[in-house]
């Protein structure tokens, strides 16, 4: 009797450094994200809520504001609002946009007999190109009095347009730069319907369903996890979007382009409005936080999983 | 779903529309070529061709020593070189303890990592400027090799899902020849995560050579600036000198593109990855 429970404590006590061992071992292995992430997250994140609470130009001392910055970017700040309505504009267009376009050519080059591989890689060519590079081609571009867009209007008879300079026109400037990337979502739909079985179409032949019919009704559903990712990851990117503006239009003209991001960095940066920017910043993140979780949370109303394993 | 067979005629429009929607996306790139082998007078005329009069090699060089691109190039490489084996061998480290390893934790923190990329860069810009000054930082190429060192989410999510598509039977067997957990994953798992190491690599690559934010805000110093700064510098010098301007962005497009090309099928092989449910 003695010996059995002996036994099994020992049993007990080796399954209990087992995992222990284990534990370790894990910790081990993801310790080089979890210094990273302390180190270059957690931490500046703490700081920046905490000196968003101040007044601070980065070589004084830090005075305590108490709650004036946040009240302050949404009661006498006009760049804040301008900035706000800009980036929600350019958000609202670029994501459904780039959604839409990205599953057009997905289907349209699914469709193609010959050279699918070659196509594939022309379309995701120009999401290579980002940055300031990127800027540099667009600007020119739109050049409105070299330009070739601008040669193009002109030849089909249409007026010239002033892409980067009239103030209705540079943020859908914008916004069209922005799509020349679609290649990088184009490539996570084209494989995901290369994975949809035929006999989803079958069956829907039997039903005598046409093709637009299909599309809607078989495509469209199974490419929702995909629409998903790809919203919420464009999303997050469009919304911290500053390289193109700064670069190109420097947030003008009359402010038309003047992103959020812009209003934090030159807050930051040429201001040293510290405290004051780090309240914006914190005031975005929880917005994309909210935004996310809106979307995650809508989810489960519009995101089909196949049966297979992935769904519950 | 495979291309259903349609009729000869749609067949045809099909691959005109998708020729003619090709043409247009690679259009602003021809552009940028064009443009950087023209003389002004050829791209300062209301009448511009695609195709230059003369083609004007001599712009590369131009452009080239217009700046001291070559110390701007040097440092982006530094930077590129110093920091991709970093990105590869820690997101795949952390790939595997996420994978392979059930440990206390393991589901939040992995859904901290993921949660991770909502956060904006304006809310650890400021902070990360006042670390960096502290650890004296700024005005080194560091801040840009940094971040990248410690595995970022989307490279960690790759390889986990790809570290979980490798058939378990091999850890075991290591495990009973007598293998730690460190030599599966070095001696049997990192060598079949080959496919996506070279994606995590190339993105990284891609990202790091363009990235202007973080040498904008860390790197005031112009003998460590990098292509991207270097470029908008140029920019705004020779605001007008278009033949210039394309011939320096041809040469930064350059090395991104050729990485690509050469890896092209392992890279959009390994972007379906990550379409997979999340």
């Amino acid at each position: 009797m003695s010996r059995t429970n002996a036994g099994e404590a020992a049993l007990l006590r080796s399954a209990r450094r087992k995992r222990w061992k284990e534990n370790l071992a894990g910790w081990f292995f993801v310790s080089p994200w979890m210094f990273g992430f302390v180190f270059l997250m957690l931490g500046p994140m703490l700081f920046s809520l905490v000196i968003s609470f101040t007044e601070w130009n980065m070589v004084g001392a830090p005075k305590f504001l108490g709650f004036d910055n946040y009240i302050r970017m949404f009661t006498s700040d006009p760049f804040y609002y301008r900035a706000l309505t800009v980036t929600f504009k350019y958000v609202f267009l670029t994501v459904p946009l780039q959604v839409i376009l990205a599953i057009l050519i997905a289907v349209l080059l699914n469709r193609a007999t010959v050279g699918i591989r070659f196509f594939r890689a022309v379309f995701y060519m120009p999401s290579l190109i980002q940055g300031v590079t990127l800027a540099l081609i667009w600007g020119w571009m739109f050049n409105a009095d070299f330009g070739p867009i601008n040669f193009f209007l002109e030849q089909a008879g249409l007026p010239r347009v002033h892409w980067l300079t009239d103030p209705d026109v540079a943020l859908y400037a914008l916004v069209i730069v922005a799509l020349w990337g679609v290649g990088s979502p184009m490539v996570l739909y084209l494989s995901a319907l290369r994975t949809i079985s035929s006999e989803y179409y079958e069956a829907a032949d039997i039903d005598g369903a046409g093709r637009i019919r299909k599309f809607f009704s078989v495509t469209l559903p199974l490419l929702t996890p995909t629409v998903l990712f790809n919203i919420i990851t464009s999303l997050i990117a469009s919304f911290q979007t500053i390289v193109l503006a700064f670069v190109m239009t420097g947030g003008g003209p009359a402010e038309s382009t003047y992103f959020y991001s812009l209003h934090v960095y030159r807050s930051a940066f040429t201001h040293f409005k510290m405290g004051y920017a780090s309240a914006m910043a914190w005031v975005m993140f929880v917005m994309i936080v909210l935004l996310t979780g809106l979307i995650l949370k809508s989810s489960k109303y519009w995101v089909h999983y196949e049966a297979d394993g992935g769904g519950r | 779903m495979q291309a259903q067979a349609g009729k000869p005629w749609e067949r045809i429009a099909m691959t005109v529309l998708i020729v003619l929607v090709a043409a247009a996306f690679l259009f602003p790139i021809a552009w940028m070529l064009s443009t950087a082998l023209k003389a002004p007078e050829d791209i300062f005329t209301p009448t511009p061709s695609l195709l230059p009069e003369k083609w004007h090699w001599h712009n590369f060089a131009d452009a080239w020593k217009a700046q001291p691109f070559a110390k701007y190039f040097a440092n982006t490489l530094i930077v590129v070189l110093v920091s991709t084996p970093f990105a590869m061998l820690s997101s795949t480290m952390v790939a595997f303890g996420f994978a392979r390893i059930s440990f206390w934790g393991r589901n939040a923190l992995f859904l901290l990592v993921i949660g991770t990329m909502v956060i904006p860069w304006d809310v650890t810009a400021i902070p990360l400027y006042i670390e960096y000054n502290k650890l004296g930082l700024i005005n080194t190429l560091w801040p840009m090799i940094l971040p990248g060192m410690f595995g970022a989410p989307f490279f960690i999510f790759l390889a986990r899902q790809f570290i979980m598509g490798i058939p378990h039977d091999l850890d075991e067997a290591a495990k009973i020849d007598g293998c730690s957990r460190w030599q599966i994953y070095w001696k049997i798992v990192l060598p079949l995560c080959r496919p996506v190491v070279v994606v995590i690599g190339v993105f990284h690559f891609v990202w790091v050579w363009n990235e202007f934010l973080t040498p904008l805000i860390f790197i005031n110093d112009q003998d460590l600036y990098t292509l991207p700064l270097g470029i908008n510098l140029f920019k705004n010098a020779y605001n007008i000198e278009y033949e210039k301007l394309m011939a320096i962005s041809c040469l930064s497009v350059l090395f991104p593109v050729t990485l690509f090309y050469f890896t092209q099928n392992l890279v959009l092989g390994g972007l379906s990855l990550s379409g997979v449910k999340k």
